[in-house]
């Protein structure tokens, strides 16, 4: 039987081309705005684009925040992509100081404006290259070729507090960051893998045969 | 060096693939859009870009049928421009599954659009398409309506105004260029790269994979291919290996 992704639904993200996505390999999609909903998920999704700030509200006013964390608890797959990664962290400094999911130390971060050549946002392919103290057995990277590139938007970067939690990095410049974090079930990438192409709907799918 | 995209440029007119000549007198390709596009993705392309070739004021339901058909079997960023003239033009055109608008007259005619658009969807969704010619004096002009009206507004101070009112990107079009597979426009992609700090997509022009090297050395963040692919005259591996060649970061 295809496995059931639940994606939450707080009007904040591409919801389209994640549902299309998981679609294309082989899952059933159900798009979830609850409390019983997130619990009864089996694999969950935080996707997010925009600010953090607004991100974060929106999730508080849905009454969505608890229910997120309680499942992250209970050992079930669940990824976060873009902004719903760097939610999964405990804060961020976009435009003002707003508290995250905390489920993953850490905090959010500004690019650099002033690494030559690089721009802000950061619309680009990147690289990922495996974390020093990774291991990609069972993780979404499993079987992916180090350096593989994906697609990202962002302004700002996820900085875990501990460097075990960092599942991939990417450059920035001179700058190297948290492409992709992982802690026990939660994983979290900062790049679309819904928009990167084969390579991206290759770390989907294993994202669902996680369980 | 950053990473550069290459993208591919679908110019759509009801529901087919058309290209012109200085973005004027449109021939149409025999096969659908959707199958150049899940052609140019195979291949391996970065992005896409939709624009409605003639801003079409009603009955954008073909365009509309085309990215969502797109969503289905392309799994890479797209951009779609082409008469969006309100945030509602917007929401409607990114529900259907596009990631980013472009917009190009309706920005010209109320720059506040620019802001609104960025504020509501954010910066990285909102590219001001600029179309550009050279003067009798040698300065870059802005004109809009598909090419047809001028404006007298300088194409960097255009360029500069719209990232303080929030563009994230600039889909910057050489009307000179555009059509004509002589190469992009260099001097263009140059002064306008210097006067902004948002990427810069630089289109028109491109015959061969030597352009796509030219463009990225005169500062632009992507190149985007029409003619070019549509006709089958350069192909994706072609340029990616040619810049790989030339030492460009690129996927």
């Amino acid at each position: 039987m295809a496995k059931e992704v639940s994606i939450i639904d707080y009007g904040m993200s591409n919801l389209l081309s994640i549902c299309r996505a998981f679609e294309h390999i082989g899952a059933r999609v159900k798009i979830v705005g609850t409390e019983e909903d997130i619990l009864s998920a089996d694999y969950l999704v935080l996707p997010g684009v925009g600010a953090f700030p607004d991100g974060i509200k929106e999730l508080g006013k849905r009454n969505l925040v608890e229910p997120i964390k309680q499942f992250a608890r209970n050992g079930k797959p669940l990824l976060g992509i873009c902004l719903g990664m760097q939610m999964l962290l405990g804060k961020s400094y976009e435009h003002v100081e707003t508290n995250g999911l905390d489920i993953i130390g850490g905090e959010v971060n500004a690019l650099p404006r002033d690494m030559k050549g690089y721009k802000v946002p950061n619309i680009n392919w990147h690289s990922a290259e495996e974390n020093k103290t990774g291991d990609w057995k069972n993780t979404i990277f499993e079987n992916t070729e180090n350096g593989t590139c994906y697609y990202f938007v962002h302004s700002y970067y996820a900085m875990p507090k501990e460097e075990k939690h960092i599942l991939a990095n990417s450059q920035f410049g001179d700058l190297k960051f948290a492409s992709a974090v992982k802690k026990d079930n939660v994983s979290g990438t900062q790049f679309h893998p819904e928009k990167s192409g084969e390579d991206g709907l290759k770390l989907l799918k294993k994202f669902i045969e996680l369980l | 060096m950053s990473p550069k995209r290459l993208i591919a440029r679908l110019d759509i007119k009801g529901n087919r693939l058309v290209k012109g000549i200085h973005l004027e007198g449109w021939r149409s390709l025999p096969k659908h859009p959707n199958e150049y596009c899940y052609d140019y993705y195979i291949q391996g392309i970065d992005e896409i870009i939709y624009v409605d070739a003639v801003a079409s004021l009603y009955n954008r339901d073909s365009l509309k049928e085309i990215i969502r058909k797109t969503t289905e079997n392309v799994f890479i960023p797209i951009t779609v421009g082409g008469g969006i003239r309100s945030v509602e033009d917007a929401y409607d055109i990114l529900r259907s599954g596009a990631d980013k608008v472009a917009i190009c007259s309706q920005a010209v005619k109320t720059p506040e659009l620019i802001s609104e658009v960025a504020n509501k969807f954010g910066n990285q969704c909102m590219v001001l398409s600029i179309q550009a010619k050279k003067d009798m004096n040698g300065n870059y002009e802005v004109w809009y309506d598909v090419a047809r009206e001028r404006t007298q507004m300088d194409v960097m101070e255009w360029a500069r105004k719209g990232e303080l009112l929030g563009a994230g990107e600039i889909l910057l079009t050489s009307i000179d260029a555009e059509g004509m597979e002589k190469g992009v426009d260099i001097d263009l992609i140059r002064q306008v790269s210097q006067v902004v700090s948002i990427p810069v997509i630089a289109s028109g022009g491109l015959s061969v994979a030597g352009d796509f090297v030219e463009a990225v050395n005169a500062g632009a963040d992507a190149v985007a291919v029409a003619k070019a692919f549509h006709y089958g005259r350069v192909t994706v591996a072609q340029i990616k290996e040619k810049a790989n060649l030339m030492g460009i970061n690129i996927r």
